[in-house]
Order: structure tokens, then C-alpha cells, then sequence
């Protein structure tokens, strides 16, 4: 059942078929210029030639400590911040361009922000928030209220209570599922949700969680999630995306890469993860220190200083993004054949 | 052994501590008693008053817009009991606490170390050299790395780990008894916060300290607490070792806050049990257990009469009138909780 009717928008269509992916994203690049005094000029590499893919119906997590770059790849995927350089395809047309302008896409991808409270305008009721978008992009006045009671009532919020109050009036849980309502007003393909549940407490968690599995499934909906809980990710995504300092660490099955990481970072990540099991606490952690700057990066491997593994070659080559396993791709050097790390495995005869 | 040696060895004790602000309950009767040496964490979601609780032990609240009733002694000392002076005394020097954001506790125009020999010197007579030399050990003891140079940071020169880790030592300055830390972890990276758990275990391992950890994560309360506290609206709902907590909950909202972890969902796509509904308003307290209304073990006499807390076993507590169909319910496994919000 869809809420929406089918609007006038010619793009919102499936084009290319179940097998080309929603959004590809490749080489994506965002530099901050930092101001400090009056040495050399120096950069913030916060996206530095990011590729993945997300295909149509899928969730993909994306994970990683504060500073990895996570957030600003959300950003860029909608535009909120314009990119240096990389190209972004949705549904096979290139973004920006004549085929999809901005305008056309952002109609089909949507976001949910962390701060539940900051993303909504505290003049507005709930209502008029989420008929707000429907407004502007040519929903007769009437239709956007009634689409907007019908989204509340989706999301759990019954319209007779909810619908005249503002944000102040209601819960964190309850406003993140405006925030939700109002993300899926203008029946979009693509939510991206930017930390959507980390403010909000275990057990109202675990019930938007509910909520977001629902609306996929009913509304055919494919979500970027991007999150520092792993084990909301394991939850929630199909694939996982770890990024560290800017880069793609790992990506693959959520199963595969949160079961059996391949790269050092990505166990790191999940042995951090506190246990909750206390006859076996974590005696060691496996990372020291901080997340490091992303304004001067390490050079080769970014996470050659804090990595267990890491040797000579860590330092001097950056590890390319390779396969190690079906649909698993690992930068790291000690996992790829020839790298010239001594734990490498052995050379694949020509498959 | 008289009552008075009995309270000499808590390193915290309350009774019937009350807390209200204007008409809003927000504590409601909380006994609870940490011994020397132990780490207890006080788990529930916001607004269960488990920061005015932990809050409450430092008296932080003005007198005026604040009711505190009960009994609170920490360190050996009447909380509520103590003048202004003797108050400032206690806070820090037997008693000392550290925050979420350490960013907001630190004064941003002085350098870290200068707030800590500060610190000292208000608490001891003791030269500046020694209470720089003091400061400097405090900052090894933490693992802060090259904590010469770092003594002279100011607080927006440090990244969130180390300034948490600063505000331990701060908070350790003039040797506490008793450190309370409210969400300690919950602004910082999993990454780093395994770490400052870690510290936390090992400071009370090495220096024996007694230490009251508040938190909403219940992964955060087992990777340092002894003993966990489960509250809610503003009342300790279940007590008992991490171990009987986690692994034998009797309180129908215990095992919802288990329960609805993502770890637990085992298939991927199967939904999350959930608690349904949302914590109670605590201006207009329902009669009864508080829980009753989210409960899917409740019976008409929880709507009417709160339950007395009864013990499970030793040291195990439980304020619930079906303490034995709860944990028969969650011995049986996961199963679809009767009410689901839509």
C-alpha cells in the first residue's frame, strides 16, 4: 500500500532494472581548507577517493570511528555540501547533470538526521513540517496535510494528538519519527539515515529500528544507515562499508565482514564493542589513543601507526581496495597476494 | 558489630533518598549501598533520575529549587548533614565526580593542569612545584602521552579521550574515596571508550577505589561494574551482581532492556522486541509499579499497590510483584511480547 500517489516526477521510476545500483559512487573527493596561522596552507582530507556501491533495495551500513568521514560522505551523496571532485550515479544517470538535476534527485533521496530536535523548525507544527516538502515541490496544499496525517499515523504517531503539536511538545522518539515521516513525504528511493537512533534510548532504539524495517519493506525504500554501533549495523544492513580516515577500509556482506573482518581496523572496531558477558570482559583494547587528524593523514596505509600488523611496505604503499573473498573487498596490504607483506597470502594460481 | 561500623564500611549509602524539583518526583525512594572498593553502575533510560541520584551524593543542586529527603552518606560523612565549607571540603576531597563532556566541565581560559594543581591547592597546603609534580603523576597514572607538554593544554587543545582522561585525574587530584562518573563514555568513540573503561577498572583495582558509574548502556555497566542498578522513574527497580543482573533478570524491565539489543536478534530481518509505550510522566505518577503500563506481565493488583522489594537471592533485589513468571518468561526464550506499537 502506498501512502503517496504517484506524482508527476518522470525520474522517480525504476530505470535501469533490479541489477544496476541505486547509487554509484565513484572517487569521491572533499577537502576542507583549515586556517591556522600563517604556515603552509593544509587541507582536512575528510572524503579522499571514496568508491561503493548501493544497490536498489538494500541496506548499507557505514561505519567508523568520529573523523573517518562518514557523515561528510552523507552530506555529499545529498548534496548539502558540494564535492571536489568523483562522480555519483543515481539509478545509472550521473547526478547534477541535465538527465537527473539536483532538484529531481533530492525529490528521490531523502535524510534523517541524529539531532531530532535541531533537524525541525521549532515554528512549525509536526504537520506542517512534513507537508512542507510535498508543498514546495507542487502538492496542492490540502493533499500534503492529508499525505502528512497519513505518514503520522504510519509512523506511529496518531494525527488527532500529534498532528497541531511542535517539536517541543513531543519525545525524542517521537520526534525522530517525524523526522522519518517528513523524510518519506516525498516517497523517495533512497533515505539516508546520518546516526538516526543514537540519541535515543535502548528501548525506543529498538522500536524506530522496528519502524525502519517495516517502512522498507512496505514502501521498497533502500537506506544508506550510517552508524557507530556495530551491532545496530549487523541489525539492520545487508552490506557494511567500514571507512577510516577518509578511505574505504573494508566493505562487504554484513555477515561476512562483522563475522569474519578481514581487515585489522575492522576487528579493532569490533573488539571494542563492549561484551555482555561478565564472566569474559574485554581484558585489552586493541586500539590506543585517538582517532587520528585527518588533516595529515599517514602516508601508505592510513592505519599503519595504530595497526598490529603493519611492516615497512605499510608505510610507503597505499593498499588498494581488492577482493579477498566473494563480494568482500579489503584494503589492506597483508591480506593481497604480492603486496610484499611477509603475511600475505600466497599468490591464487589464475582462477 | 553495631549499625554505625555497618555504615562505616559502604563507601556510599542512601535511604530513602527522595529527590524533587517544584511538584516533579523525580527520585522516589532509592535505597541503595556501594561497599569499598566496588564499582556500581546505575543503568536506566533518561529521565529515570539515575544522573539526580548520582548527582544528589555531591548535594549539586540548589537548595531552593530542590527537595532532597532520605539519607545519603558517602565516605563516611552525612551528606545532607554537611555545611558550606565542610560541603566544599567533601566535594573533590572524599567525594569527586566526572562528566559526560569534559569540554563543558573544564574551564575553557585556564590550561588543564593549572585546574588540577588549583584543585590541590585548594584542598592541601602544599607548594606549587609538588602540586605540578602531583599533577604530572596524575596525568601518567591516566596514560596521558607526553603529559609534561599536555599540563599545559588548554581543554579545546585536547581530543575527547584525552580530555576524559584529564577530568579522571582531575577528579583523583586530592585522592577521593568515592568517584562518581555520569556517562562517562557516552560522547566518545567506542574505540576510545573501551579504553577509559578499562582506566576506570584499573584505577579501582590499583587504588581501590570506590567508584558509581551512571550509564544507559547496559554493555558499559558490565565492562566495569560490580554490582548493576536498574532504575526507573526515579525508583531501583532490580539490584544485584553484573552477573545475576545480566544472565538471571527478574524484572520484567530488565529483561525489555535486554531483550531489545540488537545483539540479541539473532536472524537478520526478524524484528527487535521491544518495550512499548514510553517512560511515564513523573509530574503525574501513576498509582502503583511505574513500569506497570509498558509491562507485559501486568495484572490489575501492579495498576493498584507498588510492589515491595523482595530478595532473589543474596544480594539479588527485585520491586516486582511477579518477580517468579518474569524470569520464568525470559528463561523461555524470546517470544513476541503481547503489546506492540504500531
Amino acid at each position: 500500500m502506498s501512502v503517496i500517489p504517484p506524482g508527476p516526477d518522470p525520474f522517480a521510476a525504476d530505470r535501469g532494472g533490479p541489477a544496476q545500483p541505486l547509487l554509484s559512487v565513484s572517487g569521491l573527493v572533499k577537502h576542507f581548507p583549515v586556517r591556522k596561522g600563517t604556515g603552509p596552507k593544509k587541507v582536512v582530507r575528510a572524503v579522499d577517493g571514496v568508491n561503493f556501491d548501493v544497490l536498489k533495495g538494500e541496506t548499507l551500513g557505514i561505519v567508523g570511528e568520529s573523523g573517518c568521514g562518514k557523515s561528510t560522505t552523507a552530506k555529499l551523496i545529498m548534496g548539502l555540501i558540494e564535492r571536489d571532485t568523483g562522480g555519483m550515479l543515481f539509478d545509472g544517470q550521473a547526478i547534477g547533470e541535465r538527465a537527473m538535476p539536483w532538484r529531481s534527485y533530492r525529490r528521490q533521496a531523502q535524510m534523517v538526521f541524529q539531532d531530532s530536535y535541531a533537524s525541525l523548525n521549532p515554528r512549525m507544527t509536526v504537520e506542517q513540517s512534513i507537508a512542507f516538502g510535498p508543498k514546495v515541490n507542487g502538492v496542492p496544499g490540502r493533499e500534503a496535510v492529508e499525505r502528512a496525517r497519513a505518514l503520522l499515523a504510519r509512523v506511529g504517531l496518531e494525527p488527532k494528538r500529534f498532528a497541531g503539536r511542535y517539536p517541543h511538545e513531543i519525545s525524542g522518539g517521537q520526534r525522530q519519527r517525524v523526522n522519518i515521516a517528513r523524510a518519506l513525504a516525498l516517497e523517495p528511493r533512497l533515505v539516508l539515515l546520518d546516526e538516526a537512533v543514537s540519541a535515543l534510548d535502548k528501548s525506543v532504539e529498538a522500536q524506530v529500528l522496528n519502524l525502519l524495517l517495516d517502512l522498507k519493506a512496505e514502501f521498497g525504500l533502500t537506506y544508506i544507515f550510517i552508524s557507530h554501533d556495530l551491532n545496530v549495523v549487523r541489525f539492520i544492513s545487508d552490506r557494511v562499508m567500514v571507512m577510516y580516515l577518509g578511505r574505504v577500509a573494508e566493505i562487504g556482506p554484513s555477515d561476512s565482514v562483522l563475522a569474519a573482518p578481514a581487515h585489522p581496523y575492522t576487528q579493532a572496531l569490533l573488539a571494542s564493542m563492549p561484551s555482555l558477558d561478565p564472566d569474559n570482559r574485554t581484558q585489552k583494547a586493541l586500539l590506543a589513543g585517538d582517532p587520528p587528524n585527518p588533516i595529515d593523514p599517514p602516508g601508505g596505509c592510513r592505519f599503519h601507526p595504530r595497526c598490529a600488523l603493519a611492516e615497512g611496505v605499510c608505510g610507503q604503499v597505499e593498499p588498494p581496495l581488492e577482493p579477498v573473498r566473494a563480494g568482500n573487498r579489503v584494503a589492506c596490504l597483508a591480506r593481497q597476494p604480492g603486496s610484499g607483506h611477509s603475511a600475505a597470502p600466497a599468490e591464487v594460481l589464475a582462477a | 558489630m553495631s549499625a554505625t561500623d555497618m555504615t562505616h564500611d559502604a563507601a556510599v549509602e542512601l535511604s530513602g533518598l527522595r529527590v524533587a524539583f517544584g511538584k516533579t518526583q523525580v527520585v522516589d525512594g532509592v535505597d541503595l549501598r556501594l561497599d569499598r572498593g566496588q564499582a556500581l553502575a546505575l543503568i536506566g533510560e533518561s529521565g529515570s533520575g539515575k544522573s539526580v541520584t548520582l548527582r544528589s551524593i555531591l548535594r549539586l543542586f540548589p537548595a531552593g529549587r530542590s527537595r532532597i529527603e532520605g539519607r545519603i552518606s558517602a565516605a563516611g560523612k552525612d551528606v545532607l548533614a554537611l555545611d558550606k565549607r565542610a560541603l566544599a571540603d567533601f566535594r573533590g576531597g572524599d567525594v569527586s565526580m566526572i562528566f559526560q563532556e569534559p569540554l563543558l566541565a573544564f574551564d575553557p581560559v585556564y590550561t588543564v593542569g593549572r585546574q588540577i594543581t588549583e584543585s590541590i591547592q585548594r584542598h592541601e597546603k602544599i607548594s606549587a612545584q609538588d602540586a605540578r609534580a602531583r599533577a604530572l603523576a596524575l596525568f601518567e597514572r591516566v596514560r596521558i602521552p607526553s603529559p609534561e607538554r599536555r599540563l599545559d593544554n588548554y581543554p579545546h587543545e585536547m581530543s575527547g579521550g584525552m580530555r576524559q582522561r584529564a577530568m579522571i585525574a582531575l577528579a583523583l587530584a586530592c585522592r577521593p574515596q568515592v568517584l562518581l562518573a555520569d556517562e562517562p563514555t557516552t560522547a566518545l568513540d567506542a574505540t576510545v571508550q573501551i579504553q577509559v573503561l578499562l582506566l576506570l577498572r584499573e584505577l579501582q583495582r590499583d587504588l581501590g577505589l570506590s567508584i558509581v558509574i551512571v550509564t544507559h548502556d547496559l554493555g558499559a555497566a558490565v565492562e566495569v561494574a560490580d554490582r548493576i542498578a536498574v532504575m526507573y522513574a526515579g525508583k531501583i527497580v532490580e539490584v544485584g551482581t553484573a552477573r545475576q543482573v545480566v544472565r538471571d533478570p527478574h524484572h520484567p524491565y530488565t529483561i525489555g532492556l535486554l531483550r531489545s539489543r540488537a545483539e540479541g536478534a539473532m536472524d537478520k530481518g526478524s524484528r527487535l522486541q521491544t518495550i512499548p509505550g514510553s517512560p511515564p510522566d513523573l509530574a503525574n505518577r501513576p498509582p502503583g509499579c511505574p513500569f506497570a503500563p509498558r509491562c507485559f506481565l501486568a495484572e490489575d493488583r501492579c495498576r493498584r499497590e507498588m510492589p515491595p522489594v523482595g530478595t532473589i537471592s543474596p544480594g539479588h533485589d527485585v520491586a516486582c510483584w511477579r518477580t517468579e513468571e518474569a524470569s520464568a518468561a525470559y528463561r523461555a526464550g524470546p517470544q513476541p511480547v503481547a503489546v506492540e506499537m504500531a
